[in-house]
């Protein structure tokens, strides 16, 4: 209806005044070491947010209208205060969504989840098949996330089934949705990233690109029916745009608060690069997601830089900016995935990769941990936070 | 398009567990229940819509915010994606009729 109206698309490119979502990594403790963990999770550590300290992020986070965030970590569900400050959000017009491993989802935290209808939760699982899982995630894993499914479905629950695609789980994407529709859960497929122990484990792992090919069509084929976090925007570039926004929104939509406070442009970017502040400074969070450096350089408009005469740079945008950070890549050039191949040329020329700022895996990792099913040697992940956009349904409004 | 008529000449309130931040180009609807997402690529419509609840019909809503009659059927249009989504819920006025 007005002169400047823009698409909804180059709105949200431009930044928001509050994120719709974010992602919110409670701890770095876990009790798995998955070898693609994108948060290098493990140990705790010791400077992170106290309970008093968590709860005023929620009053901010409520004051600027921040829908929901998306919990996760490490294994969120093992701070003692975990249920406490869920209460807390939801009560405070936060609504949570949260990623766990299933270590603690009893029967009785079942009961609980299902109590609270604000609460959405999702269990992280990488393989259809015990073998497949817990090569990556850990002997034990799988069972551990089934025994919490069969949980969920009993207090009448219905849950995410959160997959991490792989090389090696690519080939049972039906079966995932068969896992998913026995235990009334919804199937969430989202994108492996080089972030974090996922860098050490990237090359061995990430769907080759027929299986990109292969894991495109077979989003197309089952549309909305399953979730993406809208991870993969890079396919965009095959030709029809997957459902979602098909956009970065690091830093524009969303971002991360990492355990210990640190606010990172998105949930794949946890390193010096893509920090913008604490929620511990004097402007607490909104400060910083208002006027860091960072977060309005991200909000001016791209270049495309050496995609720009691309013709597919207008469904793709370049890909995921964490992915090309992590494997060397310029971050004005092609994703490593690029659809087109411009990755796997531009990954050939990288001299060297950036250090990882953080660490927080288990010294000697832990009994039972990841072995791969080739050659790699760790892996890790969690099911993958998502984009916090993750579940959304966007109704843009005809003026 | 013949139900925008209808949304218009209706009364309507926002949804329960529907939250509006106005943001610069319009304003984000988020229903808590659903867990979707809407979006008003206009500040007019914002304050349409804010002014739901104190008016008998979608139409009063429209003409106090200042719309002109020509532009009411794009704004029943958008009112009825609304409802679609379950973000605003007809408010029943028979009482305030009689």
């Amino acid at each position: 209806m007005t002169a400047t109206a823009l698409p909804l698309v180059e709105h949200f490119a431009l930044g928001l005044d509050a994120p719709i979502c974010l992602t919110w990594e409670l701890t770095y403790a876990c009790n798995l070491a998955c070898s693609h963990c994108l948060s290098s999770s493990g140990r705790r550590d010791p400077d992170e947010l106290s309970t008093a300290e968590c709860k005023a992020v929620i009053d901010e986070l409520q004051r600027m209208q921040v829908f929901y965030v998306n919990i996760g970590g490490g294994e969120p569900t093992v701070r003692s205060d975990f249920w406490e400050l869920l209460d807390y959000a939801t009560s405070h017009d936060v609504g949570v969504k949260f990623s766990t491993n299933g270590i603690k989802i009893d029967a009785e935290a079942a009961r609980r989840i299902a109590a609270n209808s604000y609460v959405d939760v999702q269990i992280s699982i990488d393989g259809a098949t015990a073998e497949v899982n817990d090569s990556v995630r850990g002997e034990g894993s799988y069972a551990t996330a089934v025994q919490a499914l069969q949980h969920l479905a009993d207090a009448g629950v219905s849950p995410k089934l959160s997959v991490v695609c792989t090389r090696y789980n690519i080939p049972q994407l039906d079966e995932f949705k068969e896992i998913a529709d026995r235990f009334g859960a919804q199937l969430r497929l989202t994108r492996l990233r080089p972030s974090g122990r996922g860098a050490d484990v990237w090359d061995d792992l990430h769907p080759t690109q027929a299986q990109q090919r292969e894991l495109y069509d077979w989003l197309v084929a089952h549309g909305d029916g399953v979730l993406t976090g809208d991870s993969f925007f890079h396919l965009a570039a095959y030709g029809e745009a997957l459902p979602g926004l098909n956009l970065c929104g690091a830093g524009r939509v969303v971002c991360l608060i990492d355990p210990v406070g640190d606010v990172y442009a998105c949930p794949f970017a946890i390193h010096d690069q893509f920090l913008a502040g604490n929620v511990r400074s004097t402007g607490g969070f909104a400060g910083v997601w208002r006027e860091s450096e960072l977060f309005l350089e991200l909000r001016e408009p791209q270049s495309g830089g050496s995609c720009k005469g691309c013709d597919q740079y207008d469904a793709c945008r370049g890909g995921c900016m964490a992915a090309k950070f992590f494997t060397g890549l310029p971050l004005d050039g092609p994703d490593p995935e690029c659809v087109k191949g411009h990755g796997e040329a531009a990954l050939a020329a990288v001299v060297t990769k950036p250090a990882p700022s953080l660490d927080h895996s288990h010294r000697g990792g832990v009994r039972g941990g990841p072995v791969p099913v080739q050659i790699s040697m760790r892996r890790p992940d969690r099911a993958c936070d998502e984009d916090p956009l993750t579940g959304m349904s966007l109704t843009g409004l005809p003026a | 398009m013949t139900a925008d008529v209808g949304v218009l000449d209706r009364a309507w309130d926002l949804s329960p567990g529907v939250s509006v931040r106005p943001e610069s180009f319009g304003a984000l609807l988020y229903h808590f229940g659903t867990r979707r997402l809407s979006f008003l690529k206009d500040r007019r419509l914002l304050d349409v819509v804010q002014r739901l609840p104190d008016c008998a019909s979608a139409r009063e809503a429209c003409l106090s915010a200042g719309l002109e009659p020509d532009e009411l059927p794009a704004y029943g249009r958008a009112l009825s994606t609304l409802v679609d989504t379950s973000m605003i819920v007809e408010r029943d006025c028979s009482k305030e009729h009689l």
